[in-house]
């Protein structure tokens, strides 16, 4: 009786991935750069994500009417992503609107989760950075302190280097590698976001098209358009590459499954926008920094590049126009 | 539903179920850009109202002597009259009101509500069920105007009766920062958004329509 063939039809392969294991896996991939967040801005970044992330779950359970809070997981990614573009030590009210704001606006008004069009944690950061300004522009950030974990770092503030030439001087490339920079608490530190992304890289969660296309961008218009004030035109690029949010953006924000092309065309293309519009913000606009807005803005166009890219099939004939 | 007269009907349908804002997205222009404080919003909304229904009637009196052939210059010609009348008394009587909405108030004349109103009901109908309906639809504006403005002064700006010194009431205290995105355009959209989609839920909850 046992032996009995099981008639069904397809799919007979089913994977073990899940929406709740990709998200688990991209919070282990962020979680070397949350370590270092909290190694260099202290147990206030540790509080500014932890509110984040709690609110972020709670919010979304109250609006589905769930109990299970964690439930898909989508909604700590964003909480902690949300975190990970904001100051290191914000008002807490700051936190929990703009994560509200992430997941009502971002998200469950489009219709939750795989429909949302924009990426919830960016809508955040774009909603906070428009209300409240004066807590992400200007001389406002607080300066790293390496190991000093129970140190107030608000009271040290300075530019973040892509918001003054004098600033961005004051630090070596290796700083800006390792992250002893002053910035969004999880954007700082390159070595840990790399580390984070070939683990999702590993998984299969994320294809280098877009990260590639955005990085090489932002490195090439850098060095030809950067005017070389970094020691030349290679270390300018890389500078630029390096600073601010580029590397978060470009591997954990812009290869959201959601909000980004589904075609292997389209993900360069998406990658290749990121960058020019980011690179024209920094060089050319008001703004020090423009990942979060190039990235929205990207994430717009998305169904349109989707359209424009569909792949031929197999051993089917061009369309004659 | 009960019967209710036609004159009734005329009269209550723009404010709820056929209302301009809401249910027509009818004048947007006006909606987006003057609703950051309560009084500008409601300001145009009555402005927007008076020559509603005074072109409603006028329309109304003249379908007769209008060719179909020149209706909307016809339109356009008798809103204009009374959009230049309320400009100027604007302009005389609240200057500050005046200089708030600015570019908004000659707009007026090209509000697709009111030349709406004027092709689609006061230009077939008699005297004063164009004026009811002028009268509804125009109360249905300043209702949605008013109900945007309260939401964004309230969350934009932490105030009531703003933006005037003398007159704003700190709702929260002084020392509430407001959510300043709601007092610019972008937040003009947001908002606009959110009370759509409540007001579906709550035409869904109550079966109108």
């Amino acid at each position: 009786m046992d032996n009995k063939m099981v008639v069904s039809s397809s799919p007979h392969i089913r994977s073990l991935e899940s929406v709740q294991s990709v998200m688990i896996d991209v919070l282990i991939a962020l979680f070397p750069a949350a370590l270092m967040a909290v190694l260099l801005f202290g147990y206030k970044a540790l509080i500014t994500m932890i509110i984040s992330v709690v609110t972020a779950m709670l919010v979304e359970a109250l609006w589905l009417r769930k109990r299970d809070i964690f439930s898909d997981g989508s909604a700590a990614v964003t909480g902690l992503l949300f975190a990970m573009v904001l100051p290191p030590a914000p008002p807490w009210w700051l936190v929990v609107v703009g994560v509200a704001s992430a997941i009502i606006i971002g998200k469950q008004v489009f219709g939750g989760i795989g429909y949302n069009i924009f990426n919830p944690a960016l809508v955040g950061r774009a909603v906070v950075v428009m209300s409240w300004g004066g807590y992400l522009v200007g001389r406002v950030w607080s300066q790293p302190q390496p190991f000093a974990l129970t140190a107030d770092i608000s009271a040290i503030t300075t530019a973040t280097p892509l918001g003054g030439q004098e600033e961005a001087l004051a630090v070596s490339l290796t700083n800006l590698f390792i992250g002893n920079v002053a910035g969004c608490l999880g954007e700082t530190s390159t070595l840990a976001l790399l580390l984070g992304a070939a683990w999702l890289y590993y998984k299969g969660h994320i294809d280098l098209r877009i990260p590639g296309g955005f990085i090489g961008v932002v490195f090439i218009m850098g060095a030809i358009f950067g005017g070389g004030f970094y020691g030349g035109a290679l270390t300018t690029g890389l500078f630029h590459v390096l600073a601010g949010g580029v590397m978060l953006g470009a591997l954990f924000m812009a290869t959201d499954m959601v909000t980004t092309p589904v075609t292997a065309k389209g993900k360069l293309i998406f990658g290749i926008g990121c960058g020019i519009i980011t690179m024209m913000i920094r060089l050319w606009g008001t703004l020090p920094e423009g990942v979060t807005f190039a990235i929205l803005l990207m994430n717009a166009v998305t169904p349109i590049i989707d359209n424009f890219t569909v792949p031929q099939q197999f051993g089917g004939v061009k369309k004659s126009a | 539903m009960k019967a209710t007269s036609p004159y009734m009907q005329d009269l209550t349908r723009g404010i709820i179920k056929e209302n301009p804002v809401f249910i027509a997205l009818l004048g947007m222009c006006p909606t987006l850009g003057v609703t950051a404080f309560i009084v500008n919003g409601v300001g145009m909304g009555l402005a927007a109202t008076a020559v509603l229904i005074a072109s409603n009637l006028v329309i109304s009196l003249l379908r007769n002597f209008i060719p179909p052939q020149v209706r909307i210059p016809c339109f356009i010609v008798i809103i204009a009259t009374f959009v230049t009348i309320i400009e100027m008394v604007l302009q005389a009587f609240q200057p500050v009101l005046y200089e708030a909405l600015g570019v908004f108030v000659p707009l007026i004349v090209v509000n697709c509500i009111i030349l709406g109103r004027a092709e689609a009901f006061a230009s077939k109908r008699p005297v004063i069920r164009s004026l009811l309906d002028g009268i509804g639809m125009g109360i249905g504006f300043t209702l949605a105007l008013f109900i945007l403005a309260a939401v964004r002064e309230i969350l934009g700006h932490g105030t009531i009766l703003g933006p005037d010194p003398d007159s704003a009431i700190h709702l929260f205290g002084a020392n509430f920062e407001p959510m300043a995105l709601f007092a610019q355009p972008a937040g003009a959209f947001i908002a606009l958004g959110l009370l759509l989609a409540i007001v579906n839920l709550l035409f869904k909850r109550f079966n109108i329509n």
